[in-house]
């Protein structure tokens, strides 16, 4: 949807749509994890029909997060690759996170931050398919060895991963005018212009 | 599976005092694998008392028989040939559930009450809570549980929960028929012991001894060995077992400590909007974009 014709394209329908297939699984994984991680998030079972259901599903959703990741990731490895304004850009993060960001380095699709968070978005979900193989007991019976490391691995990536995904999140509801990107596509040329700069010269030619 | 609802001492995944009024006396199971001959009485009374069949599998030219543990077979005698100074020993020891005073199954079990440890010191699962995901197996030193492929839940030894709660001994103690299986009350149990260590030490076995390894604080079955020096010979029974460090980090300090970054991250993200405000386009920049765009 064009809400104003000069509206710049951020984001195509399949790279909402693939995003979306991770959230969501990423928002049910969370959720059926937690349940299973601390006594504290059991009624999280009762979302998905129970403790055994829970158990069932979680690894079914982890597959396909697994894999919609990976598409994912493919789209957009290319765009976050780190350059020397990127780390410029991160260490001069904190004047960012006080909300002055008029004096920040330039910054193209990507900034350093949401590149960094993209690595290490790609490693926790490489780490918890890795690990959560040992640990799917309905269809492998790995070494207990080998299953006691996958479980200490599995819920430290998903719990930096939550973290990770929350500063995502966050970061998308605090700069205001970036949601409607994942929405329908498309975002101001102002908001182009003061967090994106070298993106916004790119796309317009200014 | 009785639920001797009363003198429970510990409750998987439930972090509230479990019902715990009634004091019982500690029970222990003791296992004489010197006085056992293999005649597999115990096997048989457990699939009697429990009313549970193995399919009929196959011979692998030995005496084990089913080879294994399974869902169907809560104990199992494990028969090895030692050799040692031209002298052959047949060790024979009868497999199961330890019932361990520390029990990593329920320290692992994510689901509240599939596992119970009452104050006599069984350690009960309880199949209808259990949501078959296996962290018993992953917490297990002794490799016990199984999960059944019929139901997706883990079965044990519940040494005779039920016979025990009743004021029975366990259906392997009833069926032994050279003693090798005594039942009473730990320190009975401990007494008992000594008397047969006492014994084998007397009949040339030095090293005899009580396995009642203490790394998992201490079973509720416990063995009599003639090598207890070397419990490895017993078919692989474990020298000094104990929960695995890595279980107590996945279960222990991680659970806190993860689930309190997550929540800070959360308040944070949430304080951080209310104290620096929104991150907005700025009007200049606004305005910069129109005089561009009409430029």
């Amino acid at each position: 949807m064009i809400r104003d014709p000069k509206d710049l394209k951020r984001y195509t329908a399949h790279e909402r749509a693939n995003h979306w297939v991770v959230g969501m699984s990423f928002i049910l994984l969370a959720l059926s994890g937690l349940a299973l991680f601390h006594p504290l998030f059991w009624p999280l079972t009762n979302l998905f029909g129970g403790g055994t259901w829970t158990r069932i599903l979680h690894p079914f959703i982890g597959v396909l997060m697994a894999f919609s990741f990976l598409a994912l990731y493919h789209r957009f490895k290319a765009l976050n690759e780190m350059t020397p304004t990127d780390w410029e850009w991160v260490g001069r993060v904190k004047e960012m996170v006080d909300g002055d960001d008029h004096n920040m380095p330039e910054q193209g699709k990507y900034n350093g931050g949401q590149k960094l968070l993209f690595w290490a978005l790609a490693v926790c979900v490489l780490l918890l398919f890795v690990s959560g193989i040992p640990l799917w007991r309905a269809f492998f019976d790995p070494p207990v060895g080998l299953a006691r490391l996958a479980a200490v691995v599995h819920a430290v990536a998903a719990s930096v991963m939550i973290g990770l995904i929350t500063v995502h999140v966050y970061a998308a509801i605090w700069v205001k005018g970036t949601i409607r990107a994942m929405w329908y596509g498309t975002v101001t040329r102002a908001w182009a212009r003061q967090h994106h700069r070298a993106w916004y010269r790119q796309v317009t030619g200014k | 599976m009785a639920l001797q609802s009363l003198d429970i001492a510990r409750r998987s995944a439930t972090t509230t005092p479990s019902p715990s009024v009634r004091q019982t006396t500690e029970v222990a199971k003791l296992i004489d694998v010197s006085t056992c001959i293999g005649c597999k009485a115990c096997q048989a009374a457990c699939m009697e008392w429990n009313d549970i069949r193995d399919p009929v599998g196959w011979n692998l030219g030995m005496y084990d028989n089913p080879v294994n543990l399974t869902e169907n077979s809560w104990t199992v005698m494990r028969f090895s040939e030692f050799e040692e100074n031209g002298k052959l020993e047949w060790l024979i020891r009868k497999d199961g559930c330890m019932h361990c005073a520390d029990p990593g199954c329920l320290k692992a079990c994510p689901a509240p009450g599939a596992i119970i440890q009452y104050a006599n010191g069984i350690v009960d699962f309880h199949e209808e809570n259990c949501i078959g995901c296996g962290y018993c197996i992953t917490g297990c030193p002794f490799n016990v549980p199984r999960i059944s492929k019929k139901d997706g839940k883990a079965y044990k030894c519940t040494l005779c929960s039920d016979r025990v709660a009743v004021g029975q001994a366990p259906a392997c103690v009833k069926a032994c028929p050279t003693g090798a299986i005594q039942y009473g009350s730990k320190e009975q149990m401990k007494d008992y012991a000594a008397t047969r260590v006492k014994d084998l030490n007397e009949r040339g076995y030095k090293n005899a001894g009580l396995y009642d390894p203490q790394g998992v604080g201490g079973t509720h079955v416990m063995y009599v060995l003639h090598h207890a020096d070397r419990p490895q010979l017993y078919s692989g029974l474990p020298a000094e077992p104990s929960v695995s460090p890595l279980v107590g980090l996945w279960k222990g300090i991680a659970k806190p400590l993860a689930t309190a970054t997550m929540a800070l991250v959360g308040i944070a993200s949430l304080f951080h909007y209310i104290t620096k405000g929104p991150n907005e386009v700025s009007k200049e920049t606004e305005k910069e974009v129109e005089k561009e765009d009409a430029a």
